[in-house]
């Protein structure tokens, strides 16, 4: 049936580019700056700039509570393992291998070959110790990194949440027929029949709602439920996975793969021959059209990532001025704050799946559109 | 320079701030017109503003980027 072979390419492209999210770790927009190295001050300052760094950013384990030099039970860190594919194949090992180091200067040796962290990153080290250059970055490679980090485990688990909740819901409909829904699927239908009634029917229209639903139900609660887990601050949630800028690309490119592969003629008669327009304005607007046409998923990209990740670094940011200000008496107006702050990012959570959602069936209406 | 990638940042904050401002204004001036449909400007007037404040974190990322 068409319907089922659409659903099996869908699936064959969310499978292969979820690798796409365990492929890209790391993924920071800036460097750590070198200067937070240099701690020389008397009181040695906080340094809140590479603490908010540490927290957005993706890492090896679960640094659970205390500081690495204690052992439990005055500090927790849950290691997770390090999967590599270097030139002598698969290497894998538990990430407390590094013993915490994190500057490159502690090496594990597998298979024959040494690898170093540096900030978050492995390296394959040929020397004794790690190369760098003169800017203090290194200049060692990189073999490929598969390992679960913090943010493939909690998409790992947020996974098994929607199973588990919406595969239950499923089954209960099965049971009890077209009766009022018993169980979990008391509280997934509203939302579901939301987003089937206010955001794919209108916008998609009501021959053709029924192929993209699946998408659009999973991007938004896919979506939503990251986000509220990267609020939580405690393991096993307390991972950015939305903010990090490899998740939000991924499903980007999902949605312009699908828009792309399920534009008709007149989507592309729009995009490079723009109907009702004398023929000097259409071959401005080509390739305006064709720029706006990469424009609109990299848009959906930045938008969660940002509002995300700049949500998290206020919070942290109230918080650290606790430590910046080394007072108690802060604490109480920072909390104060915090609390206002993540009630208004619970908000920003379930907005932002909304608006992506949203944009998504904007964009798939407007690739099926017939001509009128 | 110093601390432009900040200025940047600030001033996207104020490009956001009067967006939504003027956001604001409309749907309260639509609310004291119509109070029956206060649920619905409500919702979009918040939809409205995470559009506004996208495009004002696509200036953050790129002072980020700057920094």
């Amino acid at each position: 049936m068409k319907l089922t072979s659409f659903y099996k390419i869908l699936t064959l492209v969310v499978f292969i580019f979820s690798f796409g999210i365990a492929l890209s770790q790391e993924h920071n927009t800036r460097e750590v700056s070198d200067e937070s190295h240099q701690d020389t001050d008397k009181e040695s300052k906080f340094d809140i700039t590479s603490m908010i760094m540490h927290h957005i950013s993706d890492s090896h384990e679960f640094h659970v509570y205390g500081n690495n030099e204690d052992s439990f039970p005055k500090s927790l860190t849950v290691a997770l393992p390090v999967i590599l594919w270097t030139g002598n194949g698969l290497v894998t090992f538990m990430s407390s291998e590094f013993h915490h180091n994190d500057d490159g200067t502690y090496l594990v040796e597998k298979k024959g070959l040494k690898f170093a962290k540096n900030h978050g990153k492995i390296y394959e080290v040929k020397g004794s110790e790690i190369a760098m250059d003169e800017h203090h970055h290194p200049t060692d490679s990189k073999p490929l990194d598969f390992s679960i980090t913090k943010n493939v485990f909690v998409l790992f688990l947020s996974a098994i949440f929607l199973i588990l909740i919406f595969g239950a819901a499923g089954r209960s409909y099965g049971k009890n027929g077209t009766g009022a829904p018993k169980g979990i699927a008391k509280f997934v239908e509203p939302l579901v029949l939301f987003i089937r009634d206010e955001i794919a029917i209108p916008n998609i229209g009501e021959k053709h709602y029924k192929k993209y639903i699946p998408l659009l139900l999973t991007i938004f609660f896919f979506v939503w439920l990251n986000n509220i887990f990267g609020l939580i601050p405690f393991f096993p949630f307390a991972a950015n996975v939305s903010g990090n800028i490899a998740f939000t690309l991924t499903l980007s490119v999902i949605v312009f793969i699908v828009v792309n592969v399920s534009g008709n003629k007149n989507y592309w008669k729009h995009i490079f021959w723009m109907p009702g327009v004398p023929i000097p304005m259409k071959i401005f607007l080509a390739p305006i059209e064709v720029i706006g046409m990469f424009v609109k998923p990299i848009s959906l990209t930045i938008r969660l990532f940002a509002n995300i990740t700049a949500g998290h670094i206020i919070v942290l940011s109230l918080i650290g001025l606790i430590f910046v200000f080394k007072s108690v008496a802060v604490a109480p107006v920072s909390v104060m704050f915090t609390l206002f702050i993540s009630i208004i990012e619970l908000l920003v959570a379930a907005v932002q799946a909304y608006i992506f959602t949203m944009l998504t069936s904007l964009y798939i209406g407007s690739a099926i559109e017939e001509e009128h | 320079m110093i601390g432009i990638a900040a200025l940047g940042a600030g001033l996207a904050a104020i490009g956001a701030g009067l967006g939504i401002g003027k956001i604001g204004g409309s749907a309260m001036d639509a609310i004291a017109r119509q109070p029956e449909m206060q649920s619905k400007i409500q919702s979009t007037a918040i939809i409205l503003a995470a559009l506004i404040e996208a495009v004002a974190l696509f200036a953050v990322v790129v002072s980020f980027l700057y920094k």
